[in-house]
């Protein structure tokens, strides 16, 4: 080994426990990157062979009922490659085992063959069978949460009939990688599962023989979906059809597509905070390095060693924690990706989600953090090696001191001689200090942020499952009915208030934009559900006009006043124009909101309903649960709180990991900082302390100055790690938020309180180890010795 | 300037020509060198005697290729110095060179042998390293970090150190500054030995007058300038010096 190498390896061993912070730090940010980025391409990868393997179509149309003659002009329409038709049914289902309704969406499949769009992937048992139309193949997230097996039996009402159907497989489709009931946004799988079943069965059992209310296409290549979905909804609109849309659109893909968009935003973020404070470390050791090694670096080149042969030397101290760093991240990061992708199994329902580790992200691990080694490495090499070898043999000059603002004669005499040593160091090297400062509150922030989405989520569910439904119950009815139905549902017992509302599909149109969207006719802004915005404020209706979602309203660019142009997509099918009366900011989903009586009016209508809210009595919710099961004309029936429990124990176990993973990595990067800032410190004024000792200071004293400084640095970066905090979230809430979902910016203030925890026990684990290092130090020897 | 004439037939190894040094400091011009000229012939032992602030360690520095002049011309044997490139400097500090400091500034983290190794692997014709700590009498010491050795012992290893190139110039800037009596002249005796055995040309910094009696010639400075050179017509060994 060459003797320079050997003066690398034996020295970087010497200064191991800051090397390996600057490793540390560097794993950090490589670890999130390769696994943030492996899991993004798992997911898109996975995603895309699930499609294309299972043959998902890409436009999709629902109608009341359409006749089968129909599908070869659908197939006739240009751009149009493989058509798909189906019958689907949402039914209220008996689950053995569950005490409540639960909702199944029935799914139509050919008796004999598979089908030629949006195919199922079968993960158990076998295909129906044709001449059994009782035969079913349920999603598996529906019978794993209900503990179902093959060969179960499930009870269903389809079309008013009561019948017995058999589970004889257990598949998933591209359709459904995030099941959620129509309507609602959070998973829950006991409650809601997916059926696929013969087409003869449910013709005969819907009376929809020689027709169909379900449609999907793929496009050729270079097809314009648009052109495609302005055919279709000209030919469907007499057979009830609620307007075709691309996968854009389709909820499944939607959220799927939305998750990946957000992990591409935050490979970015996050390694950028490391790699930075990786880049800061290395050049606060690497030129601290550089100084004691002076009379060395003199000594080098007066041997004839190059600058090259030096600055190679130096970088050498850089490269070689990083590249630690670098490969201990990449595995960390794998290992993470793996795991990752178990917690996105949770959400999503792939027939196989494969972890692909790639050479591209080593590679690009590689070149991020050699980039930063380069990058923090080189004003301390540069400083090496253009230092002209005879200034080197001088020891360096002395720091210039200048009267600062404690000089002045009326401080003087109030502040303690160890205050002022720690203050003026502080003012002499102020850009050190504040971009010490600046790498704590990194810290601090990445602590804030990470638990940001936590309170966020939180947030979401406090809104929405407690602030605005108060009922124990929907129940959706598979078609509108008329009001009197009321008096069906006040009959049954256990009933203790009921609210209707009415959903009604539409267009709306605005210039040349236009959105298909459901208008939501209520009674009252304020009965058993509520219209509060995300600062849980009471919204109410406007009179006239329609209320809409600031984000829809967005999406079609009204503001109040405004009036748009709405497209009733049932019943008499009427055009209306409505003026826009009001914005409400929610969270969740894009809605349009109208006083009942005034939806009624427009759609020529009246007294319709579509679904309705239920208070009961709990102590009667058994019977009445019963009642509802075999309750004909029920689409299905959802509890807020059910659905609540589920989410949240979905939401803990994935926000748990990343809580515990950022917690660790801030604590890390905390660490690194403060400890490597205090061993700077101990080594830059070895002298000066000895000299302290000698002259009659205790070691109490003079750990203070030493580590005082470090601690009003920490004392500084708290509030503004908090402020980067809160812009850090700010920033991962506009990434986060899309059209399905918006993260509201708000913060606990346990978050605030247990960043501070955190990062105070961090700055005093570290003050312990250099105080430890400080007792060993040699003070008398360090005096005998050149500077 | 009689000393020059009985060299003069010879080539000199090295030649100072004219050679000032001015530094700025803040808004102070200092003169460490002021039009010194001088030549150094092959073979030969000179102690370059001066206080501090004389200007010697400036000297020293432009001849060993550390420090450039601001004013003046260094030739080694043809080549003129002054005018040589980055690369070519560092080519002469390798090949011709030989250092030996104050305070040895021996690398902490190599032992001696390796600190030997560190200019042994660079040069083209070295002495084995283990040779060079043999010539030093540390051939029993080889594996000992600095930090385990006598100032004395390090310095010995400086030398050795210095010597293991074969260069054609030692230069040893007050290498008994921060010994004891005793082992300064251990060290000093080191270097006549090697000076005489190797026949390296060696310049030696000192501000101890005693020492100039082991000089073929002696080079007095003050202020930047040479005040005067004389000739020893007897060099004393290190033994023999006292102070």
């Amino acid at each position: 080994m060459k003797q320079l190498n050997r003066k690398l390896l034996r020295e970087l061993l010497r200064m191991k426990s800051q090397m390996l912070a600057v490793a540390a730090v560097v794993a950090c940010g490589i670890s999130v990157f390769v696994s943030m980025s492996s899991v993004e391409y798992s997911l898109r990868t996975t995603r895309t062979a699930y499609y294309s393997d299972y043959r998902f179509a890409d436009v999709f149309m629902q109608a009341r009922r359409a006749p089968v003659s129909m599908m070869e002009r659908v197939r006739n329409i240009p751009g149009v490659a493989a058509v798909r038709s189906r019958i689907i049914a949402d039914v209220t289902l008996d689950v053995p085992g569950l005490n409540e309704p639960a909702s199944g969406r029935l799914v139509s499949i050919p008796d004999r063959q598979r089908p030629v769009l949006n195919d199922l992937f079968l993960r158990e048992g076998r295909y129906i069978e044709a001449g059994h139309p009782e035969e079913v193949i349920a999603s598996e997230t529906f019978m794993t949460a209900n503990r179902l097996k093959l060969g179960d039996h499930v009870g269903a009402v389809i079309n008013g009939r009561w019948k017995e159907l058999v589970i004889v497989g257990k598949g998933l489709s591209p359709e459904y990688i995030y099941e959620v009931q129509p309507g609602a946004f959070f998973p829950d799988n006991r409650r809601f599962g997916i059926f696929w079943m013969s087409r003869s069965a449910l013709e005969s059992a819907l009376n929809m023989t020689g027709a169909f209310n379900d449609l999907s296409l793929t496009l050729a290549r270079g097809a314009l979906e648009k052109d495609v979905i302005q055919r279709l909804d000209r030919m469907f609109r007499r057979y009830g059809s609620l307007g075709a849309y691309g996968r854009s659109e389709q909820l499944s893909d939607r959220f799927i597509s939305d998750e990946i968009k957000q992990l591409g935003i935050q490979i970015t973020i996050l390694p950028a905070i490391f790699l930075a404070v990786a880049v800061f470390l290395l050049n606060i050791v690497l030129k601290r390095l550089v100084s004691t090694q002076r009379d060395q670096i003199a000594v080098m080149k007066a041997m004839g060693y190059t600058n090259e042969e030096v600055g190679l030397h130096y970088l050498g101290f850089a490269m070689v924690p990083v590249a630690l760093g670098a490969l201990a991240g990449t595995a960390i990061g794998a290992w993470l990706g793996l795991g990752l992708t178990k917690v996105y199994e949770d959400f999503y329902n792939f027939a196989e989600l494969t972890y692909y580790f790639r050479f591209n992200e080593v590679a690009l691990s590689v070149l991020l953090s050699a980039g930063a080694a380069l990058f923090g490495a080189l004003s301390a090499v540069s400083k090496a090696v253009s230092l002209p070898p005879a200034e080197a043999m001088r020891p360096e000059a002395p720091v210039v001191y200048r009267p600062g603002f404690l000089d002045r004669k009326e401080f003087q005499q109030k502040i303690p001689v160890s205050v002022r040593i720690i203050i003026r160091n502080l003012e002499r090297r102020i850009w050190k200090a504040a971009l010490s400062v600046l790498m704590i509150a990194f810290a601090v922030a990445i602590l804030i942020a990470g638990r940001y989405s936590y309170d966020a989520v939180n947030h979401i569910m406090l809104i929405e499952f407690s602030e605005k439904h108060r009922e124990d119950l929907t129940v959706i009815f598979n078609e509108p009915r008329p009001l009197s139905v009321q008096y069906n549902l006040a009959s049954m017992e256990g009933v203790l208030e009921q609210e209707f509302y009415r959903d009604e599909p539409a267009k709306l149109i605005y210039g040349h934009r236009s959105r298909r969207q459901s208008i939501t006719g209520l009674k009252t802004a304020d009965g058993l559900k509520r219209l509060v915005d995300a600062h849980n404020r009471k919204i109410e209706l406007p009179e006239e006009g329609i209320l809409l979602t600031t984000t829809l309203a967005k999406v079609l660019g009204v503001t109040p006043g405004d009036t748009m142009t709405v497209e009733f997509l049932q019943g008499k099918r009427r055009t209306a124009r409505v003026p826009v009366g009001g914005t409400i900011d929610e969270l969740l989903g894009l809605s349009a909101y109208m006083r009942s009586d005034n939806l009624d009016r427009l759609t020529e209508e009246g007294n319709i309903v579509s679904a309705a809210y239920l208070r009961i009595d709990e102590d009667k919710s058994g019977q009445l649960f019963e009642d509802f099961k075999e309750l004909p004309g029920v689409a299905g029936t959802s509890m807020i709180k059910a659905m609540q429990e589920s989410f949240e124990e979905l939401i803990a176990r994935s926000t748990t990991t990343s809580t515990v993973i950022l917690t660790t990595f801030a604590s890390i990067l905390a660490f690194a900082v403060v400890y490597n800032g205090a061993r700077i410190s101990l080594s830059e004024r070895a002298r000066e302390l000895s000299s302290l000792r000698v002259l009659g200071l205790t070691r109490k004293e003079i750990a203070v100055i030493l580590l005082g400084e470090q601690a009003i640095l920490t004392v500084f970066a708290i509030p503004l790690g908090f402020l980067i905090g809160i812009g850090l979230s700010m920033l991962l809430s506009l990434g986060l938020s899309s059209e399905l979902y918006r993260m509201p910016v708000v913060f606990s203030n346990f978050n605030f309180i247990f960043a501070l925890f955190v990062i105070v026990i961090v700055a005093l684990f570290s003050g312990l180890l250099v105080l430890y290092r400080l007792n060993r130090l040699d003070l008398i020897g360090v005096l005998k010795t050149r500077e | 300037m009689d000393a020059f004439m009985e060299h003069e037939t010879d080539s000199p190894v090295l030649r100072v020509d004219r050679v000032s040094k001015i530094y700025t400091m803040g808004e102070v011009e200092v003169h460490a060198l002021k039009h010194v000229s001088v030549d150094f012939y092959a073979g030969e032992l000179v102690v370059l005697l001066g206080t501090s602030g004389s200007g010697k360690s400036t000297l020293l520095n432009i001849i060993g290729g550390l420090d450039v002049p601001s004013e003046g011309k260094l030739y080694f044997h043809s080549q003129e110095m002054t005018a040589a490139s980055e690369a070519e400097m560092t080519a002469y500090r390798r090949e011709s060179i030989g250092f030996v400091f104050q305070f040895y500034n021996l690398i902490s983290s190599l032992t001696a042998l390796e600190n030997i190794q560190l200019v042994t692997e660079i040069s083209t014709q070295p002495m084995p390293a283990e040779e060079a700590l043999r010539r030093v009498n540390l051939g029993d010491r080889m594996n000992h970090f600095p930090s385990q050795l006598s100032g004395g012992e390090q310095q010995r290893v400086a030398i050795a150190r210095a010597v293991s190139k074969r260069p054609e110039l030692l230069l040893c800037d007050e290498p008994t500054g921060a010994l004891d009596y005793e082992t300064g002249k251990l060290v000093l005796d080191v270097i006549r030995k090697v000076n005489e055995e190797l026949g390296t040309t060696t310049l030696v910094i000192t501000h101890n007058v005693s020492i100039a009696a082991m000089a073929d010639r002696v080079i007095h400075m003050r202020s930047g300038e040479i005040t005067e050179i004389e000739r020893n017509e007897r060099k004393l060994s290190p033994s023999e010096l006292s102070w």
